[in-house]
């Protein structure tokens, strides 16, 4: 079992600043989220995007953001369970919640904090009608462990940056590999399509394109695929395979949330915004583009400041009565629980001849 | 309806068509108009905010209103999305303009 004080649901740049705030006031953090890293929108979806309204960034590549909040929380040792789902959360007899993850990773806090974004973000299943029954049987929607296809035949189907960097890396451990996608053309960093060129030209990767998968064959498991190539409209061809990796991005999905219980509307969690961002249960708190309220706008900036204002309240929860003035950092400088310390240097008196 | 908006019918992904007005001079796009108007649930259509990073804002054209050319960013993004047929576009990349007085679409599924 793993406890903090405040368990964040969400690793995005709302999360990350979270454990800064709490870590102001001693709080220790731990955050989950379902992508195997964290960042949460901002390194999944757009990393190389620059965004503009970061107050004092004139602009910031998205990818950069999340390796400086990572940066400026550092000093309070968050905790991460990464690429695990929040699935379900069970209130104590002494208020605090335990927060279950599909691997059946458990969380205690006192306090939780859903800073979910979108939702967790799900792999988009191609359109074929028998894929689920090969889920874990060859097929794989995301690749988590390269070593699982040492020496094996590989199907990977897309045609973006995940595409090709998986082809690259997969090139040298399975005994073949097959990328297939529905166009000539790829969409991805100049170097990653100028390897896998040359990587074509070499033999190691088996290119076809225009073409789709349309289907799977195998009994207990997957045996081969049928590819449906767009200029011969007639022509299907099996390809013998091990296992098939469709990559075809990440869609979010609010998910197991939705059953716990919290007011919902609009896909998003109906919070307090008068006071402190807390559900309709308290020690539930949601902050960032998961919450609204009248007036709500999805931006990274009001999800920093609903962050600031909860860690308030989840302060009074967690040392009740307790009184708590506000410090400034400039002032009181920065105790990280790593026992470092950062703090404004000293003014230097001296006279002047 | 203001002298700047233009008549587009929207068909939603549960069959309803919507007749509406969509300001020309708010540098909206189809994506965000029909998000204003509340046609498909939030979360669901725009989910990249508008940079062609994911489809969720796909839509089938069926009026011949002159629309913009596609972008490779717009093609490639359509090659990997699902239920594209030939007069797939992104709602994203459709500006509404004085042009698009009468454009007709239909959501595509929810993927």
């Amino acid at each position: 079992m793993i406890t903090t004080d405040i368990l964040i649901i969400g690793a995005g740049p709302t999360g990350l600043f979270t454990v800064f705030e709490a870590g102001l006031l001693k709080l220790k953090c731990h955050l989950i989220d379902a992508l195997p890293q964290p960042g949460g929108q901002c390194s999944e979806i757009y990393p190389k995007k620059p965004i503009y309204d970061i107050p004092a960034y004139p602009e910031i590549l998205a990818g950069d953001l999340t390796a400086k909040l990572l940066e400026q929380c550092k000093q309070f040792e968050p905790g991460f369970t990464l690429g695990e789902r929040a699935d379900t959360i069970e209130k104590q007899e002494d208020g605090s919640f335990i927060v279950t993850t599909n691997k059946g990773t458990k969380h205690k806090a006192p306090v939780v904090a859903i800073a979910s974004g979108l939702g967790s973000f799900e792999p988009r299943k191609p359109l074929i009608n028998n894929i689920t029954d090969f889920e874990e049987k060859g097929v794989d929607y995301m690749i988590k462990e390269p070593e699982v296809y040492r020496n094996k035949k590989v199907v990977i189907a897309g045609g973006g940056d995940s595409a090709l960097d998986w082809c690259i890396f997969l090139s040298d451990i399975a005994s073949e590999v097959t990328l297939i996608h529905r166009r000539n053309e790829f969409r991805g960093h100049l170097d990653s399509v100028e390897k896998v060129q040359e990587l074509k030209n070499a033999g190691k990767i088996n290119l076809i394109t225009p073409a789709e998968v349309i289907g799977i064959v195998g009994d207990e498991k997957v045996n081969a695929v049928v590819v449906k190539q767009a200029q011969h409209n007639e022509k299907e061809i099996e390809i013998e395979c091990d296992h098939f990796v469709p990559l075809f991005g990440l869609s979010p999905k609010l998910g197991p949330i939705a059953n716990w219980g919290l007011e919902i509307e609009k896909n998003a969690i109906k919070v307090n915004n008068a006071l402190d961002y807390q559900t309709n249960i308290p020690g539930i708190f949601a902050i960032g583009d998961g919450n609204t309220y009248p007036g709500k706008l999805k931006l990274i900036l009001c999800g920093f400041h609903e962050a600031t204002l909860m860690c308030q309240a989840a302060f009074q929860i967690i040392n009740p009565g307790k009184k708590n003035v506000l410090k400034y950092t400039t002032v009181t400088g920065i105790d990280g629980f790593d026992g470092t310390r950062k703090e404004a240097p000293k003014a230097v008196v001296k006279a002047i001849d | 309806m203001n002298q700047q908006d233009v008549k587009i019918t929207i068909i939603d992904r549960d069959g309803e068509t919507h007749s509406i007005a969509a300001p020309t001079d708010m540098a909206m796009n189809l994506m965000e108009v029909v998000r204003s108007y509340e046609l498909a649930p939030e979360g669901t259509i725009g989910v990249c905010g508008g940079m062609v990073m994911c489809a969720s804002c796909q839509c089938y054209v069926l009026s011949d209103t002159n629309l913009p050319e596609m972008t490779d960013d717009e093609e490639a993004m359509l090659s990997e999305a699902f239920y594209v047929k030939e007069n797939s576009r992104l709602g994203c990349q459709i500006p509404i303009t004085p042009e698009t007085e009468g454009l007709e679409v239909e959501l595509a599924p929810e993927s």
